[in-house]
């Protein structure tokens, strides 16, 4: 038990690398995911194929071998990533196909006789989107985004497998130094365990808030 | 500008077809300003989708619907080439027309106030404190003054269409199209709303209404038109349609209507 | 950029692994699944049937697994347990014990929603032909339950299938093992998971496609 304590600062480094990480995940696949999703609901059909192709792909194969692939896979075709970025652009790229499918769905589960209702008034398109569209799409969108979020913390941990020190490799290190697993996998999993639990209560109260928005 | 003789909604000789099937045929249809049309019939006739080509909530294939002298769908009138509309256009002329929806539309995240100030806001241009004057005036003409912060969910069946009215005629509409407003209420609901439209008729709105409710349509149109299977199968005054009516399929149809909605049996 | 001499005889060569692979990996997946439903329905009972205490400990399990990384409790199970238990497992084992409790913390919350879905009249119905609280359990709410998740049950099927290739990282061999057992000895990364990735789709779509035909031969939809 004092070794767990006396390796919170090598874990701590670790926490910083994994927050990091999930940072940079949550961001890019916030800003290409929510663009690819109203694309694909408002888009000409050439949009929304490719849109469509790469989030039934992605979400297809499991998370770790689009990271063994990027990492190991690139250089041999000349590209060439260091460990973190490799990890970077391969939770990303999966990321972003469930943001993709959130903001698909906050928008199309909006009742069609909302945007009537904005046509009927003499609202342009875009005056739709602003005051009526966005406003009730991003209540939804929020609560199973924030959910993406906790899972992309959560995945960060399987950049421990292409040598990056996350939290989760940080763990390992230190039992590698202590023989002591126990400890310190219960140590890494309370760490992991507040950061999720904190996001996916603000999901839920998030919820609730908005229950009264939806007809 | 349209001429003086012209109605102010005139539809002529309109078609539409989803797929194979046809839901209107030939479609002719005069509205002269002031006038109230009822349109009754059998659901799939083509009475709503009639009532969402006028505000091109749908496309029509064929003919013409203009209002107050402006083709609603295409930029050259019926001539040969059609172009379709741009979204601003559309806007533009769909400003002027007003719209009140069966399923009421408010939307959810705006207040009774700010439903109703958003066109006047955005789409004529009123700054904030007047656009809340207007609203709050039109939300007192329809009886809900003491509701005006209060969000659709907190608001009953009746007094969410009442919104729906305030917000679609304090645009100042030159007609108003109300598609079935009363079919999603409660019985004891019905009353207050179609009290609000029977006032606005009296007041000179330009309305074409679609309805189940024969009462209303009785006490309320110049004119009412039986619309069945897409094509205008009857059409006459109240007393001629509705009171006494002559044609087979419509004395079929209201004789088939839920006691609710038909004439009282008064012989 | 494509320099790269493609040459898939390699991976031919080794196949075996792969398939192989694939098919412990649905076998994990199976066997987790079902163990994880037992668990799942026991626990759902139990929080919609029991008093606070019993909540607490359920959404306590539930909120655990959920919020930490499958990762590292595929870890703690594997290298943790057995280091204060004093004894030691496969890595196969230990996996599939992993996998079961992940899945039924998640199924937890399937059935739970699925009980608070059968429609209030149905277990009336029940009530008023004088069935007592287990038979109505047994004969009217498991059976409603049952048809309203099943799809739920599939995606969660398909999701712990491709939660199967954590299993590598202890050595278990399933298909991303074999797949990596390939790029180490051959160094055909490239063309091991042009090889795979579609193993993956396939598969799960498949499975995908296969259950929504038994849903609708089974699943009355009104």
């Amino acid at each position: 038990m004092r070794t767990a304590i006396e390796s919170l600062p090598f874990l701590w480094q670790g926490l910083l690398v994994t927050l990091e990480v999930s940072a940079l995940v949550v961001a890019i696949s916030l800003v290409i995911g929510v663009v690819a999703g109203v694309g694909i609901v408002y888009g000409p059909r050439l949009v929304y194929w490719p849109i469509r192709l790469y989030s039934d792909l992605i979400r297809g194969i499991p998370v770790l071998v689009l990271i063994f692939f990027v990492y190991y896979g690139l250089p041999a075709l000349g590209l060439n990533l260091d460990a973190f970025w490799a990890a970077v652009a391969a939770l990303a790229a999966f990321k972003t196909a469930h943001v993709i499918e959130i903001a698909r769905g906050a928008i199309q589960s909006i009742h069609y006789g909302q945007t009537d209702a904005a046509k009927a008034i003499g609202l342009t398109f875009w005056q739709r989107m602003h005051h009526v569209v966005f406003p009730q799409a991003v209540r939804r969108f929020l609560p199973p985004w924030i959910n993406a979020v906790t899972d992309a913390v959560k995945g960060s941990a399987l950049v421990s497998l292409i040598g990056v020190v996350d939290l989760m490799l940080a763990v390992q290190k230190v039992i590698g130094r202590t023989y002591e697993p126990m400890p310190l996998y219960v140590t890494g999993a309370i760490i992991y365990f507040l950061i999720n639990y904190t996001l996916s209560s603000l999901s839920r109260r998030l919820e609730t808030r908005f229950a009264h928005i939806r007809e | 500008m349209r001429p003086l003789s012209e109605p102010i909604v005139r539809v002529r000789k309109v078609g539409k077809s989803f797929g194979e099937h046809r839901v209107l045929e030939a479609v002719d249809l005069d509205v002269e300003r002031a006038q109230v049309v009822a349109i009754i019939g059998p659901s799939g006739g083509g009475k709503t989708t009639l009532l969402r080509c006028v505000n091109l909530l749908e496309t029509y294939d064929e003919g013409s619907i203009r209002v107050d002298g402006v083709e609603v769908g295409y930029r050259d009138g019926d001539g040969a080439r059609r172009r379709p509309r741009g979204d601003r256009e559309l806007a533009r002329i769909r400003a002027d027309i007003g719209m009140v929806f069966q399923l009421f539309n408010l939307f959810p995240h705006l207040t009774a106030a700010e439903n109703v100030m958003l066109g006047l806001r955005k789409v004529r241009g009123l700054p904030k404190e007047k656009a809340r004057e207007r609203a709050l005036a039109w939300l007192a003409r329809v009886g809900l003054s003491d509701k005006v912060d209060s969000l659709p969910a907190q608001l009953s069946g009746g007094q969410q269409q009442r919104v729906g009215i305030a917000r679609a005629v304090a645009m100042e509409p030159k007609v108003l199209l109300l598609d079935e407003i009363t079919s999603a209420l409660d019985p004891e609901l019905v009353g207050e709303v179609l009290a609000v439209v029977q006032q606005l008729a009296k007041e000179g709105m330009t309305m074409i209404v679609v309805t189940h409710e024969m009462g209303f349509a009785r006490d309320i149109s110049d004119r009412v038109v039986f619309m069945e299977r897409g094509r205008i199968a009857a059409e006459g005054s109240p007393a001629e349609l509705l009171v006494r009516p002559q044609h087979e399929r419509l004395k079929t149809f209201l004789s088939s209507l839920n006691p609710i909605h038909a004439l009282e049996r008064s012989e | 950029m494509l320099d790269y001499p493609f040459n898939f005889s390699y991976i031919w060569r080794h196949f075996d692994r792969l398939w192989s692979g694939l098919i412990l990996s649905l076998e994990l997946a199976l066997v987790s699944i079902l163990i994880g439903m037992v668990i799942g329905l026991a626990l759902a009972l139990v929080y919609t049937g029991g008093g606070r205490l019993a909540r607490a400990l359920v959404a306590a399990y539930v909120e655990f697994i959920r919020n930490v990384p499958l990762l590292l409790l595929v870890y703690l199970v594997f290298y943790g347990v057995p280091s204060i238990g004093g004894f030691s497992y496969g890595p196969t084992t230990s996996f599939v014990i992993t996998l079961s409790a992940y899945s039924g913390a998640y199924l937890v919350e399937v059935f739970r929603a699925g009980l608070d879905a059968i429609p209030r009249g149905l277990i009336d119905a029940g009530k008023a032909i004088g069935l007592n609280a287990w038979q109505r359990l047994v004969y009217v709410r498991l059976p409603a339950m049952f048809r309203i998740v099943l799809p739920s049950l599939s995606n969660t099927y398909i999701s712990l299938f491709k939660d199967t290739s954590i299993a590598s990282v202890i050595a278990v061999p399933e298909l991303t093992y074999g797949a990596q057992w390939i790029n180490f000895n051959t160094f055909r990364i490239i063309e091991v998971y042009a090889v795979v990735t579609p193993m993956y789709l396939v598969t799960g779509y498949g499975i995908l496609f296969a259950l929504q035909q038994l849903e609708k031969r089974f699943v009355i939809r009104r």
